[in-house]
C-alpha cells in the first residue's frame, strides 16, 4: 500500500475530485481519482449531473410529439436518435418507409456523422493540448452547420425526421451545395492528417495507452468505433441493416489501423479519422442514386401504436444507439428507454483506469468519446 | 460625459470621467468561464469559433472561475448540478455578471414537466441578461454579450465602489452612440 | 435461430416453464418472461451454452406496471458469434423488489442494474457497488414510478417555476 520514499516518508493514497465543471471533461462528468502521486489507483466516474429526465417525459407527449425531445438525447448527432425512435415506433406500426425518405434520412444520418466527429477529434486534440486542430474543425463544421439549416431550419436539435419518413423536402439546388461541400471536404481529411494524424506528440501521448482488448470491450458493452478500434468487426449498418444502407457500399474500418496495437487511444482516433471517409463516400453514392417520390407515408394524425414492444437500432456515430418503446395502446408512449453508447464507455472507465497515469485519464475519456447528456439523458 | 478627445502636435489626450474610461477597458475585456452543460455549450464553442469570433469582442474563456467576470449558463441546469453551479458563482471575484444563455437556463425549457431540472437558473443565481433560443443562433449569444456591455458601461463603478448604491439599470436604454 | 426456437431451447435446457408473448398485432418484438428464482441460471444459459452464446448484453432496463402489482426487469441479449437476438424479462413484486445481479455475467449489468436502482427502486443482490446513480444521493423517491410525485423544494431550491402555464386558454379575445 505505501512505500517508502527516498525521503523516508511513507506515502498513501490520495483521493483527488475532477469535475464536474473541468476543463478536459466533456460536458458535466465527474471521476474521483484515487492516486498514488501521478500514477492512478482507480478513477470512478460519477454520472448524473445532465439527468433530465428525458425517458419519464415520453410517458406524458405524444408519439409525434416526443421527437423534439429525442434531439436532445445527443445533441451533437441528433438524426441517430431521432432514428432510432422513429424506427422503432413504425415497426410497432409496421409502417412501410418510401424509398426517398429513406435516403434522405440516411443524408441527414452521415453528415451529422462527420460533423460529429468533427467534435470529438477536435476535443481529443484539444484536450491533449492541441489547440488549432479544434479550431480548423469548428471552422468545417459551420459548413456542415449552413447545409443542415438550409435542409430544417435549425443547426443543432433538428427536429427533421417525423414518424414515416422526414419534414422537408430537398432540391437541386441543395443538393448541388452538398456536391460542392464533398468536393470542398475530402482533400481537407488529407490536410488533417498531414496536420496532426502523424505528429509524434500526439502518438506518444495515445499510443499503446488505455489499451481495451476485444473481450473487455464485448463484456462492457462497447459498441461503435470504441468497439471496431478493439478489433471486433461490427458495424450495425452492415450486419443488421436497415432503411437504405443495404444499398451502398462502404468499408467499416477496424483496428488496428497504422501504428499501435488494437484497442489503445491512438487507434480509436484513427478509426474516426476513416470514417468520416466512409460517410463522404456513401454521400456521394446517395446523390448518385436518390429516388423520386414522396418524402413521408400516410400515418394516422394522432398515432396510436398497438400494444407491445420494439428495439431499434441504429449504427450512430458514438455507438450504438438503442430505443426500446413499450406501448399500451394508448396516445401515449408507455416506456421509453435509450440505450447510448456513452453509458457503456463510462462504465468501462473504472475498469481501465488502474495503472495509467492522469494525463493518460484524459486521453482515455476523450478517445472514449463519452458526452454527458448522451450517458444520463 | 462623452470623452473629448484632442490631438496635439505631440500626440493627444483624452479627457472623461473615470468611470467612462474604466467602464470601456472592463466592457471589452469580458472573460466568460468555460462551462457549459448542454447543446447551448455547443453553440458557445461555435460563437468562440472562427465565423462569430468572441475573441475580437476581447472575450475568452478561462477555466478558473477566478479569473472570470461573466458565468454564461449555457445548457440545462439540473438539481445534482446546481449546487456546484453556485459553488463557482461564489468562487468569481466581483464584478461578475451571470446571464442564461438559452431557454432551459431562463426558465426551464422544454424540460418544464420533468422532476430533476431546474425551471431557470435565476431560482437560486441572480441572473443579469436572458437570451432567449433553443439553441441560441451564435448571433443572439453575441446580441446578449453586448447588452452585458452596454450594462457594464452604464454603471457608476466609483460610486459603487465608494460605498453608493447605484439605482437599478436598464440594459434596454438608449444606447449612447 | 428464431426467437421461438431460443425460448423453446431455453425452455427444455432449464426444464421449466417459460411464457412466451408478442405484440398485438404481431408487431414489433416478442419476449419471454422467466420466474425471478430462475433469473440468474437463465441468463447464465444464455451467456455460455455454446447454441446461444448471447455475449453481449444490449440493453437492461425495467418498466413499472402498477396495475399489475409488478416491476418488469428486460434484458436485451444479441449474440455476435451466432448473429440472433432475444429478449428476457422477468417481474418482480412492486412492494419490496429484489433479484439478483447479473454483474458476474455481464459486467455492462453493473451500471444497468445501478440505474435500476436508482430510478425504480429495484434492489440487487450481490452487485458491486448498488447506490443512486442519475439523481443526487439525498434524493428521496424512485421517478421512473408511474405514481412519483415531486417534492416542493430541493434543498432550498423550488421545484416549480410561478406563472407557469398549465393549459392553452380556450378562446383568445381579439
Amino acid at each position: 500500500m505505501s512505500e517508502p520514499t527516498q525521503t523516508g516518508a511513507q506515502r498513501e493514497e490520495l483521493v483527488l475530485n475532477m469535475g464536474p465543471h473541468h476543463p478536459s471533461t466533456h460536458g458535466v462528468l465527474r471521476f474521483v481519482v484515487h492516486t498514488d502521486g501521478e500514477i492512478m489507483r482507480k478513477a470512478v466516474p460519477e454520472v448524473g449531473y445532465l439527468h433530465r429526465g428525458l425517458e419519464k417525459l415520453a410517458e406524458s407527449q405524444t408519439y409525434a410529439g416526443y421527437m423534439p425531445f429525442t434531439d436532445r438525447i445527443n445533441y451533437l448527432e441528433a438524426m441517430f436518435t431521432e432514428q432510432a425512435y422513429a424506427m422503432a415506433v413504425e415497426a410497432l406500426l409496421a409502417t412501410e418507409i418510401p424509398p426517398r425518405a429513406e435516403f434522405l434520412r440516411v443524408i441527414a444520418c452521415e453528415l451529422n456523422r462527420i460533423a460529429n466527429h468533427h467534435i470529438t477529434l477536435g476535443c481529443i486534440t484539444m484536450d491533449l493540448g492541441a489547440y488549432t486542430p479544434f479550431v480548423y474543425l469548428l471552422r468545417e463544421r459551420e459548413s456542415i452547420n449552413d447545409l443542415i439549416e438550409a435542409l430544417c431550419g435549425n443547426r443543432i436539435t433538428h427536429n427533421y425526421l417525423r414518424i414515416g419518413g422526414v419534414a422537408y423536402d430537398v432540391d437541386n439546388i441543395w443538393l448541388g451545395q452538398l456536391e460542392s461541400y464533398l468536393d470542398h471536404f475530402e482533400p481537407i481529411i488529407n490536410e488533417f492528417e498531414a496536420l496532426i494524424v502523424g505528429n509524434e506528440i500526439l502518438i506518444k501521448r495515445m499510443q499503446d495507452i488505455a489499451v481495451i482488448s476485444r473481450r473487455d470491450a464485448v463484456a462492457w458493452g462497447l459498441t461503435g468505433p470504441n468497439l471496431r478500434a478493439s478489433g471486433q468487426d461490427w458495424d450495425v449498418r452492415r450486419d443488421i441493416p436497415y432503411g437504405a444502407y443495404p444499398q451502398f457500399e462502404f468499408d467499416v474500418p477496424v483496428g488496428p489501423l497504422g501504428r499501435g496495437q488494437a484497442g489503445d487511444c491512438y487507434q480509436r482516433f484513427l478509426v474516426r479519422v476513416e470514417e468520416m471517409r466512409q460517410s463522404c463516400r456513401i454521400l456521394r453514392q446517395c446523390l448518385a442514386k436518390l429516388p423520386e417520390g414522396d418524402i413521408k407515408a400516410k400515418v394516422p394524425k394522432m398515432i396510436k401504436a398497438p400494444k407491445g414492444e420494439s428495439y431499434a437500432s441504429v449504427e450512430g456515430a458514438r455507438g450504438e444507439m438503442g430505443c426500446y418503446l413499450v406501448s399500451d395502446g394508448g396516445k401515449n408512449p408507455y416506456r421509453v428507454k435509450w440505450r447510448t453508447g456513452s453509458f457503456s464507455a463510462m462504465s468501462i472507465i473504472e475498469h481501465t483506469s488502474p495503472g495509467l497515469m492522469i494525463a493518460d485519464l484524459v486521453a482515455l475519456v476523450a478517445t472514449l468519446d463519452v458526452i454527458a447528456p448522451e450517458c444520463d439523458r | 460625459m462623452t470623452p473629448i478627445i484632442e490631438k496635439s502636435p505631440d500626440g493627444g489626450y483624452a479627457i472623461g470621467s473615470v468611470d467612462k474610461l474604466l467602464n470601456l477597458a472592463r466592457k471589452h475585456s469580458l472573460w466568460y468561464l468555460l462551462f457549459g452543460t448542454a447543446c447551448c455549450a455547443i453553440e458557445l464553442m461555435q460563437t468562440g469559433g472562427p465565423r462569430t469570433d468572441a475573441d475580437r469582442f476581447g472575450m475568452m474563456f478561462r477555466s478558473t472561475p477566478r479569473q472570470a467576470d461573466v458565468l454564461l449558463l449555457a445548457g440545462t441546469i439540473t438539481y445534482k448540478m446546481a449546487s456546484r453551479i453556485r459553488l463557482l458563482y461564489d468562487q468569481m471575484p466581483e464584478p461578475k455578471y451571470v446571464i442564461a444563455m438559452g431557454s432551459c437556463a431562463s426558465t426551464g425549457g422544454l424540460f418544464q414537466k420533468s422532476y430533476s431540472v431546474v425551471k431557470g437558473g435565476d431560482l437560486f443565481l441572480p441572473v443579469d441578461v436572458y437570451i432567449p433560443g433553443c439553441p441560441p443562433r451564435p448571433e443572439s449569444l453575441v446580441e446578449g454579450l453586448m447588452l452585458i456591455q452596454h450594462k457594464i458601461e452604464k454603471e457608476p463603478w466609483l460610486k459603487k465602489a465608494w460605498g453608493k448604491l447605484p439605482e437599478k439599470i436598464d440594459p434596454r436604454l438608449p444606447r449612447e452612440s | 435461430m428464431k426467437p421461438a426456437e431460443i425460448q423453446a431451447y431455453l425452455q427444455q435446457k432449464l426444464d421449466k416453464q417459460i411464457e412466451w408473448h408478442e405484440g398485438e398485432k404481431n408487431t414489433g418484438d416478442p419476449w419471454a418472461i422467466v420466474e425471478p428464482d430462475l433469473w440468474v441460471d437463465a441468463c447464465q444459459l444464455a451467456r455460455h451454452d455454446t447454441e446461444l452464446a448471447f455475449d453481449f448484453l444490449r440493453n437492461l432496463t425495467g418498466t413499472d406496471r402498477p396495475d399489475d402489482g409488478k416491476i418488469e426487469v428486460v434484458a436485451h441479449l444479441w449474440s455476435y458469434v451466432r448473429r440472433h437476438a432475444f429478449v428476457l424479462k422477468t417481474t418482480v413484486e412492486r412492494e419490496a423488489p429484489k433479484l439478483s445481479s447479473l454483474a458476474t455475467i455481464w459486467p455492462a449489468a453493473v451500471w444497468y442494474e445501478r440505474e435500476i436502482f436508482d430510478l425504480l427502486g429495484v434492489e440487487f443482490s450481490g452487485h458491486p457497488d448498488l447506490r443512486r446513480i442519475m439523481m443526487p444521493d439525498d434524493w428521496v423517491g424512485h421517478p421512473l414510478r408511474k405514481d412519483y410525485t415531486e417534492q416542493a423544494d430541493y434543498r432550498g431550491i423550488p421545484t416549480s417555476r410561478p406563472g407557469y402555464v398549465t393549459a392553452m386558454p380556450e378562446k383568445v379575445d381579439e
